[in-house]
């Protein structure tokens, strides 16, 4: 679909090629969280660790469509805890597998998606935001009352089960590294998605719609794509979290959810490639800190918004980036 | 007892009274946010927020100076009025050249620090409020029993919403704030002060949700987190009205409180989600909302 929709006239202006190598500084900083990545689980508690690489699969996902298409959706904690609900269903009741569930859930997402993303594209700016969220908490008042979901209860006790009947995954190292896969397929799809000649009409619409439009593209089916992709992912993030926690519970479609995601990639940086994986280990950090003194992890989240908002709109990331002169 | 398609009068009366209650708490919040809308071209997130403040405010001046409801409906508006003031003058003002959601995304950092002050004081279990002596009580109708008070803050609420849309469409004064909103630089270039302008409505705009705030109190008890979930419905409110729109505002606002309140006694567990379903089926009818302009 990407590449096909080229336009029938391909002057100079039209044509979209994608950047053929990846950057250099962009495969170093790869390697660089790589190894931390996989160095990590034997200094930090793991069940943490596992914890913020789903956020910050999600906060990539949700960086596909704030930072490239420059939409903000209000309304991503539907995709998250809606795949979560599908997958420790699917775990817990049906008896799926654990990579089943976890397909299973990225589908239920992906089709959430379609079917938000449709009614909700042609809108833009501050109204996609409040739609979006709004369609969110249609999710959560359906998740409240379904018998499915368990209510205030969620669905606890999932089985995380052994992957492809080898891997089992109760061996808390054994679950992280499964994790840890999941993330990097979901961080390289979103890499490959911004550096591919999509990723670059998705740019083009960001910067000027109207002009993306008179050169042959059609707009509201590059933004439904991202859409999506970015639904899909972030109902991966919410499936595999799922599993990980065996629980599926109402946090996790709740709008602070969607705040939450919005934090994360703004506080790391919108439109960079690693800002969302490093915002979200700072606020998941953050909580894991301030999660004893209760409102006042809520007082430093709406600081940090504030701070951001105000003074620091690039990110940790993105000044690093400027920084270093190099887009990371 | 008579009944109305198998629905006992008293119930189905009952739960119009609380629609129009919910909808008069709508209109005043969705006006609010129109008009901060309509000249700032921001979703002001933190509406809630100051809707919760007001009722605050209303719960101090009893504790502390003694004063009642009645100073307080022009007390609370005030003091959040100003609050706002002040937080348009030192941040908003910062963000009128960047792109809107900037401001969506201030707004809502500024309801989580409000929101989480108030609760890191109060507890989230609300604070009684009294009614005050003169609306206490109530009237039979013979087919229901209307409280004076749930009475008035309908009909106060309806003038309030009323009051705001004469002074906009029928005022010279409400002429040159639609004509700021068209086109503020050419409104500036005709001597008009447009930052104040816009610092003023910014502050009306949230003293309207802190006199919601007020006339809340007695009702839903003074709690921190009252705005809280009240802001995201009222937010559908608004796409479902038009943003921006004034009379729109008003009438999507009853109107849906009263949707939801006869959602309740025919089908409850949809009285949650008929107001987002409803926003739903009018985005794909009219993008622009029920009285949007089309952009």
């Amino acid at each position: 679909m990407s590449v096909t929709a080229k336009p029938a006239v391909a002057g100079p202006a039209a044509r979209v090629t994608a950047t053929p190598v990846v950057a250099g500084h962009q495969a170093a900083a790869f390697v660089v969280m790589l190894a931390v990545l996989i160095a990590a689980p034997f200094f930090v508690y793991p069940v943490f660790l596992m914890k913020a690489l789903c956020f910050a699969l999600f906060a990539c996902a949700f960086n596909l469509l704030i930072g490239y298409v420059g939409l903000l959706s209000f309304g991503h904690a539907a995709f998250l805890g809606g795949a979560g609900y599908a997958s420790a269903y699917a775990a817990k009741v049906w008896g799926f597998a654990p990579e089943l569930a976890i397909v299973f859930g990225t589908l239920v997402a992906g089709a959430l998606g379609v079917v938000i993303g449709a009614l909700t594209i042609r809108s833009r700016g501050i109204y996609f935001a409040n739609i979006t969220l709004a369609f969110a908490q249609m999710i959560f008042f359906f998740s409240l009352q379904a018998k499915f979901t368990g209510g205030e209860d969620g669905i606890q006790a999932v089985p995380r089960g052994t992957l492809l009947g080898v891997l089992d995954l109760r061996q808390t190292y054994t679950m992280y590294f499964v994790v840890l896969a999941v993330f990097l397929l979901g961080f390289l799809v979103v890499y490959r998605a911004i550096h591919s000649p999509f990723g670059q009409v998705l740019k083009a619409i960001r910067e000027n719609e109207p002009r993306a439009m008179s050169l042959g593209y059609r707009p509201e089916h590059y933004k439904l794509i991202a859409f999506v992709i970015s639904a899909t992912l972030s109902g991966t993030a919410g499936a595999t979290k799922a599993l990980v926690f065996q629980l599926a519970s109402l946090t996790d479609v709740h709008w602070t959810m969607s705040g939450e995601v919005v934090l994360m990639t703004l506080l790391g940086g919108m439109g960079t490639v690693f800002g969302p994986v490093v915002g979200a280990f700072l606020v998941i950090s953050l909580e894991h800190y301030l999660a004893q003194l209760g409102s006042w992890l809520t007082i430093v989240q709406g600081l940090i918004f504030v701070v951001c908002v105000l003074t620091f709109r690039r990110g940790v990331i993105g000044e690093l980036g400027r920084l270093l002169r190099k887009p990371l | 007892m008579s009944t109305i398609f198998g629905i006992p009068t008293q119930a189905l009366f009952g739960q119009l009274l609380i629609g129009l209650i919910n909808g008069a708490f709508y209109a005043m919040l969705s006006l609010g946010l129109s008009v901060i809308f309509g000249l700032l071209n921001i979703i002001n997130f933190a509406h809630g927020a100051q809707y919760m403040m007001g009722a605050f405010v209303a719960y101090f001046a009893l504790q502390w100076a003694g004063l009642g409801y009645w100073p307080s409906l022009v007390i609370a508006p005030i003091v959040v009025g100003l609050f706002g003031v002040i937080l348009e003058r030192t941040m908003l003002k910062r963000l009128y050249h960047l792109d809107h959601l900037y401001g969506l995304l201030l707004t809502f950092g500024v309801a989580l620090v409000v929101q989480g002050l108030f609760r890191n004081e109060f507890g989230s279990s609300g604070l009684p409020y009294a009614a005050p002596r003169q609306l206490s009580g109530g009237y039979n109708l013979g087919f229901m029993f209307l409280p004076t008070y749930r009475g008035w803050v309908v009909v106060f609420s309806l003038a309030v919403c009323l009051a705001t849309w004469y002074v906009i469409e029928r005022t010279k004064l409400g002429s040159y704030l639609r004509a700021a909103t068209e086109n503020p630089t050419l409104v500036q270039a005709f001597g008009i002060n447009v930052p104040r302008m816009i610092t003023l409505t910014y502050g009306f705009g949230v003293g309207l949700a802190a006199l919601a705030g007020v006339l809340a109190a007695p009702i839903y008890q003074v709690n921190p987190l009252m705005g809280a979930d009240l802001i995201i419905v009222v937010f559908a409110v608004v796409v479902i009205g038009g943003l921006g729109s004034i009379m729109g505002s008003i009438v999507t606002g009853f109107g849906l409180g009263v949707i939801e309140g006869f959602t309740k006694v025919f089908y409850p567990e949809a009285s949650n989600t008929v107001i987002f379903v409803i926003m739903a089926l009018v985005l794909l009818v009219r993008p622009s909302g029920l009285f949007g302009r089309t952009s």
